[in-house]
């Protein structure tokens, strides 16, 4: 940690970067941001904005289980979030119609559970920075969790993404050709799952997923092919992502609501692109 | 894709299919068996189990009865390869996945996100000449004509030497030419490569000069033989000319 620390002091001469929690900060976005942009570009093309949606929500109820229980909050999160998700998934499996209805009763359910279990422990308040996040509170160990996650989740982009693309475009062709449908649609949703818990604490349930969605849906607009919509994707993360961070340290803005306002620039920058691009 | 001169044998058994979705019998004792190198057209009103049985020898659904490949040569069953031509995908305009992408995804096992690999390319677009859709491998999938998108489907559903070719419908929302064109491009995978192919279609015109054999279907077999039996039957006429 401290050659990765000193490295960035050598390369960034400014005065923010001599505080260790700006350090972290940036570590963890630049960890952070390219799987967002990646993760995102199959839940954009999935349209399963909604889906990632009511799968923040569903944190709440994993701190409110794991306060129950005496478990860390991070394990009970990811624990619940995983299993949320496979419901989830195949819930959408075995209806063909109407999967938006299904997925807003889980996702209510989620909320009410998590607030009222919290409410009634009387502990809600110690809890609702969760709502808003706080990127600047991310500890060593916890960037240590998110390399791996990194890590983890490249490689199943790397060996599984031609068969999540192909199921995306369409499930019998890929049930045709061999892939087992339903298992690698739980392993994206999984890692949808892990992601969005490790960074919940940092960027808060309410904005959680527009950071999956924006840079994937502003990538689209003017991508021609996979290639491009990764690179733009992972760019436009990475540029909100780290301008964010700077812009809430210098005006005094919380830092997910920053990332995300840069995020929603550059979405209607490629809107208006578009037609100029693809046209 | 290999071409073949027509062996004739090569057999897929469909045997007593039955689907059930709760309490409703779908489908109930289809038999039907098909040669290489011969196309068997399925007819049948809406709601007749067209696309239940595809579904069914997909393995997509859950069915009682089994489906074989037999190889008469060898005297043994082999693993059924099926290539599928859906209805429909989920295609928007402009998205961005091209032609390439599409089809290097489904064959390659090197990630189509990270780079565009020489080797795959060339090989994607030697078999897209087959059905001349060699033009289109840098197109958007969302930007492609109706007839277009139904070349780059059957190149996507034969690359890999598939046993058995599945079409459904795949003539909807294409014009009188395309359709044409198609049911031309289904009679060189026959007679060049030697393909056995099941074909959902409510072009009779064409059903009767390309088909080999025409099942008409209505929850079960009604008939099943060549276009003119078919065609010429009371049990035909019946369902589709009151």
């Amino acid at each position: 940690m401290e050659v990765i620390y000193n490295i960035l002091e050598t390369l960034l001469p400014f005065d923010f970067i001599t505080y260790d929690f700006m350090k972290n900060a940036l570590i963890a976005i630049v960890l952070l941001s390219p799987l967002f942009a990646i993760l995102g570009t199959m839940i954009v093309n999935n349209k399963m904005a909604f889906f990632s949606d009511a799968l923040g929500h569903s944190a709440l109820t994993g701190i409110a289980i794991g306060m129950l229980f005496g478990i860390s909050n991070n394990i009970a999160m990811i624990v619940f979030a995983i299993i949320f998700s496979i419901l989830l998934n195949l819930v959408k499996h075995k209806t063909a119609y109407g999967a938006d209805t299904i997925i807003s009763v889980f996702s209510s359910i989620a909320i009410a559970l998590g607030l009222a279990i919290l409410a009634g422990v009387g502990n809600f308040n110690k809890y609702s920075s969760y709502l808003i996040g706080d990127i600047l509170g991310i500890s060593q160990e916890e960037i240590i969790y998110l390399a791996i996650a990194f890590v983890v989740i490249l490689l199943v982009w790397i060996f599984l993404f031609n068969k999540i693309h192909t199921i995306s475009i369409n499930t019998s062709i890929a049930k045709s050709k061999g892939i087992n449908v339903l298992l690698i649609d739980n392993i994206f949703v999984i890692s949808i799952a892990i992601i969005v818990m490790l960074s919940i604490k940092w960027i808060g349930i309410l904005l959680i997923n527009s950071l999956l969605i924006l840079p994937a849906a502003s990538s689209r607009n003017i991508a021609k092919n996979m290639r491009q919509y990764h690179l733009f994707a992972i760019i436009i993360s990475l540029v909100s992502g780290i301008a964010g961070i700077l812009i809430s340290y210098y005006i005094n803005v919380p830092t997910g609501p920053a990332i995300v306002i840069l995020s929603g620039v550059f979405y209607f920058i490629t809107f208006i692109l578009k037609d100029k691009v693809k046209g | 894709m290999e071409k073949s001169s027509s062996c004739g044998f090569h057999c897929i058994k469909i045997k007593d299919i039955g689907v059930k979705l709760g309490k409703d019998e779908i489908l109930k004792n289809v038999s039907i068996h098909i040669h290489c190198g011969e196309l068997t057209v399925i007819i049948g009103r809406n709601g007749a189990g067209k696309s239940t049985l595809l579904k069914a020898i997909l393995g997509e659904i859950k069915h009682t009865g089994t489906i074989e490949f037999f190889d008469i040569k060898q005297e043994k069953y082999e693993n059924l390869k099926i290539g599928y031509v859906p209805q429909s995908i989920n295609v928007e305009k402009h998205m961005p996945t091209t032609v390439y992408d599409f089809v290097a995804a489904i064959i390659s096992n090197k990630p189509i996100w990270l780079k565009k690999y020489k080797d795959v390319y060339e090989k994607i677009k030697e078999h897209l000449k087959i059905f001349q859709a060699d033009s289109l491998i840098d197109k958007s999938i969302g930007d492609l004509s109706g007839g277009e998108l139904q070349r780059v489907l059957l190149s996507v559903a034969t690359i890999d030497n598939p046993n058995l070719l599945i079409l459904d419908e795949p003539v909807s929302g294409i014009d009188r030419n395309g359709i044409k064109e198609f049911f031309n491009l289904v009679d060189v995978l026959k007679k060049e490569y030697d393909m056995a192919i099941i074909l959902v279609s409510h072009d009779f015109n064409l059903v009767k000069k390309f088909a080999d054999k025409v099942v008409l279907l209505d929850k079960t077999i009604i008939k099943q033989g060549t276009p003119d039996e078919i065609f010429s039957s009371k049990e035909y006429k019946e369902r589709f000319e009151d």
